[in-house]
């Protein structure tokens, strides 16, 4: 049933005089993670649905340059924050979704003091606020009663106070949702965060993923849900180590929707 | 001779209280060691928080048992201080129980102390077996060997000696009100001490003064000695929770600062019209040493970060919130904060030796007190932040030295130069062309 994708880019869209209400922010692990890269489609498809009038950088997006802030090159960040910022303001972005937490927390609060103000949602954000609108409908449909536990991404959650958007999604979809033993202010962290996504972690005991999908396991869960392309691959790659990637599902939340509505 | 008791009060007293002013200056100078920091921002926001989180508890109470005896023990310490201004006022004019007038009134007030004293080594009893018998996990970390242990420890034996002492001399009071002993007027209600004070029931009367006396003398000077005791022990959060709260983060936990030094050099990098080479402008400040980026010792960091410092009473929340701590890692955010206070304190009393000048000892506290393997080890994950009760921020110190470690000497670890390589070139943190950012959309 594949539908071709609508993705317009922000340049099309200024060629052909139009201007998006929203820009997508895809970011470098929903462009080049074959991994994330389904998250980012299963996103566009319910953009695509809900009609929402969006649009991509694409070519000329750039990394935000969270992680090399967070490595403590603050040269580096602002270089790319600055690029960046040009680009959008060219384009004079209002509204800014991502689907990644990093490039969320980057934008929104990191991006203002360099000269870039925007409106920054997340994708789980944005979602409700379709929902919320009547723009999108769930069902509930093959989720129905699934036990799902959320992992809550720290830049979304401690970092930035959102912990209801992802959830009261996954109650719209009819499911079962259960929370670990540390969830929301507690979440602990997948172990990618702080530039640690790209480096092998320092000697110690365990990963830090495994003792965070341990907890999720604990949940007995049928599905694990993420907001966040690194702590879905961190999630996966812990429920791999402990062999259970054949009765648990690591889903972003967009995903979960687009599923749901068959998209 | 007959004013002799207030004399010597008075000396006491003002011993007292002038090393304490003494220690509050030191500790005033020390703090401003550090950089310059604007936090004359979000003021109502900032009472608020003072209120809710250092006067309120309420961070206290996430972890409910430690939480209610701490509060115990800090309403005791607030209110059992109008009991120390009778005393004061006591000792200065030579009377007893200048407040006993109130009537009904100072027999609640005694009344409520003593009650608040009790519970106070109720609780002081439970947390010394927390620390010792029940060894809860966040008290054995290995940087609470030794002195960390002995401080902790012997913060519990005055908080308990001072509130035994205090029914001590009320229960002598009570059996020399019961005598009709001169002086000791009929005042006050004693809950607790009526059941100590059958001990002194065979007493004289000579005896029974001796005893409420060195009870008042041990009581009063213990209090300021405990005072002074503050300076040299993790336990300056009594005061300094209040200012802490007040100058912690307003900020979303999630924004890290942007350095307004790299902000000049990159503005001038993207400028087409910035001429590198240009003179310093008429009237600008000699640039002399350019800005160090990021932090090796404390005098590099900010105030509010080493006002942390002081603040930290080593409860360790922070540390047992914190995912690499908990999977084995060197990293230990309260290890930070205590190592920061002890760099300082050093500094500070290298400038006490070297009449007000610092004289270089070779030391930092990068790689004398926090190894790199510590702050690579954190994933910024905000957990440390969220437990500590009384607003510290570990995770700036450890960006801070991080940003050091990089931009001054280019000491990442491998993997990262290759992130970060990868980003300058090609603008993502993987070996990707910029120019395929979009294929995504036609792959199936």
């Amino acid at each position: 049933m594949s539908n071709e994708l609508k993705v317009p880019t922000m340049a099309e869209l200024f060629a052909e005089g139009k201007q998006p209400e929203v820009l997508f922010w895809v970011g470098c692990a929903g462009s080049f993670d074959d991994r994330a890269k389904k998250i980012t489609k299963a996103f566009v498809k319910i953009l695509n649905k809900a009609n929402v009038s969006f649009a991509v950088l694409g070519t000329e997006e750039s990394c935000t340059g969270d992680p090399a802030k967070r490595a403590g090159n603050e040269f580096l960040f602002q270089m790319q924050a600055v690029t960046n910022i040009e680009v959008m303001n060219a384009y004079e972005v209002k509204k800014v979704v991502t689907a990644c937490p990093h490039c969320f927390n980057t934008i929104k609060n990191e991006y203002p003091g360099l000269g870039g103000n925007y409106e920054v949602v997340h994708h789980t954000q944005f979602l409700k606020d379709l929902l919320t609108e009547g723009k999108i409908t769930m069902e509930g449909g093959q989720y129905k009663g699934k036990r799902i536990t959320f992992h809550d991404p720290c830049y979304l959650g401690r970092a930035n106070g959102v912990y209801e958007a992802p959830r009261d999604l996954i109650r719209k979809l009819d499911a079962e949702l259960v929370e670990m033993k540390n969830c929301k202010k507690k979440g602990l962290c997948c172990g990618a965060g702080g530039a640690q996504m790209f480096k092998e972690p320092e000697n110690g005991s365990k990963d830090v993923n495994v003792e965070r999908t341990e907890q999720a396991l604990d949940t007995k869960p049928e599905i694990i849900a993420a907001g966040c392309p690194f702590c879905n691959t961190m999630m996966t790659d812990g429920v791999k180590s402990k062999e259970k990637e054949g009765d648990v599902e690591v889903l972003d939340i967009a995903e979960l929707i687009a599923n749901a509505e068959d998209l | 001779m007959e004013y002799l008791p207030n004399i010597i009060f008075l000396l006491v007293l003002v011993a007292g209280v002038g090393f304490f002013a003494k220690n509050v200056k030191t500790l005033s100078r020390n703090i401003k060691l550090g950089r310059d920091v604007d936090v004359s921002d979000n003021k109502p926001l900032r009472w608020k928080n003072m209120a809710r989180i250092a006067l309120g508890q309420t961070k206290m109470v996430v972890r409910p048992i430690p939480g209610i005896l701490h509060i115990i023990v800090y309403v005791g310490f607030i209110i059992i201080n109008i009991e120390v201004l009778e005393i004061v006022i006591d000792g200065l004019l030579g009377t007893h129980r200048i407040f006993a007038p109130l009537g009904a009134v100072y027999d609640v007030l005694i009344g409520s102390f003593e009650i608040l004293a009790f519970l106070v080594i109720v609780s002081v009893v439970i947390f010394w077996i927390r620390r010792n018998v029940i060894r809860v996990k966040r008290f054995m970390n290995p940087e609470m060997k030794g002195w960390a242990k002995k401080d902790g420890n012997l913060i519990l034996y005055i908080e308990l000696v001072l509130m035994v002492l205090f029914l001590t001399m009320n229960a002598a009071d009570f059996q020399l009100q019961t005598i009709d002993a001169l002086h000791y007027v009929k005042a006050g209600s004693f809950p607790i001490s009526q059941f100590i004070a059958p001990i002194f029931g065979g007493m004289s009367e000579a005896s029974l003064i001796v005893v409420e006396r060195s009870a008042w003398w041990m009581h009063i000077t213990g209090i300021l000695l405990f005072l002074n005791y503050l300076y040299y022990s993790k336990h300056l959060h009594i005061l300094l929770a209040f200012p802490n709260t007040y100058y912690g983060k307003v900020q979303p936990k999630g924004q890290l600062d942007n350095l307004a030094a790299v902000t000049a050099e990159v503005k001038m990098m993207m400028d087409p019209d910035a001429d590198p080479f240009a003179a310093p402008a008429e009237g600008a400040e000699d640039a002399g040493e350019p800005d160090k980026f990021g932090a090796s010792d404390v005098t590099d960091l900010n105030w509010v970060q080493l006002l942390n410092s002081y603040t930290c009473t080593e409860c360790g929340r922070c540390t047992s919130e914190c995912p690499a701590n908990q999977t084995g890692k060197l990293l230990s955010p309260r290890k930070i904060m205590m190592d920061t206070r002890d760099r300082l304190h050093e500094v500070g009393e290298n400038i006490d030796k070297n009449k007000g000048e610092f004289v270089a000892d070779g030391k930092q506290l990068l790689g004398d007190y926090i190894t790199p393997e510590e702050l690579w080890a954190c994933t910024s994950c905000n957990a440390c932040t969220e437990a500590c009760p009384v607003s510290i921020d570990p995770l700036s110190i450890i960006m801070d030295m991080r940003r050091y470690l990089v931009m001054e000497q280019s000491a990442a670890p491998s993997d990262l130069n290759n992130m970060m390589g990868n980003i300058e070139n090609n603008g993502a943190p993987w070996p990707f062309n910029q120019m395929d950012r979009l294929n995504w959309k036609n792959e199936s």
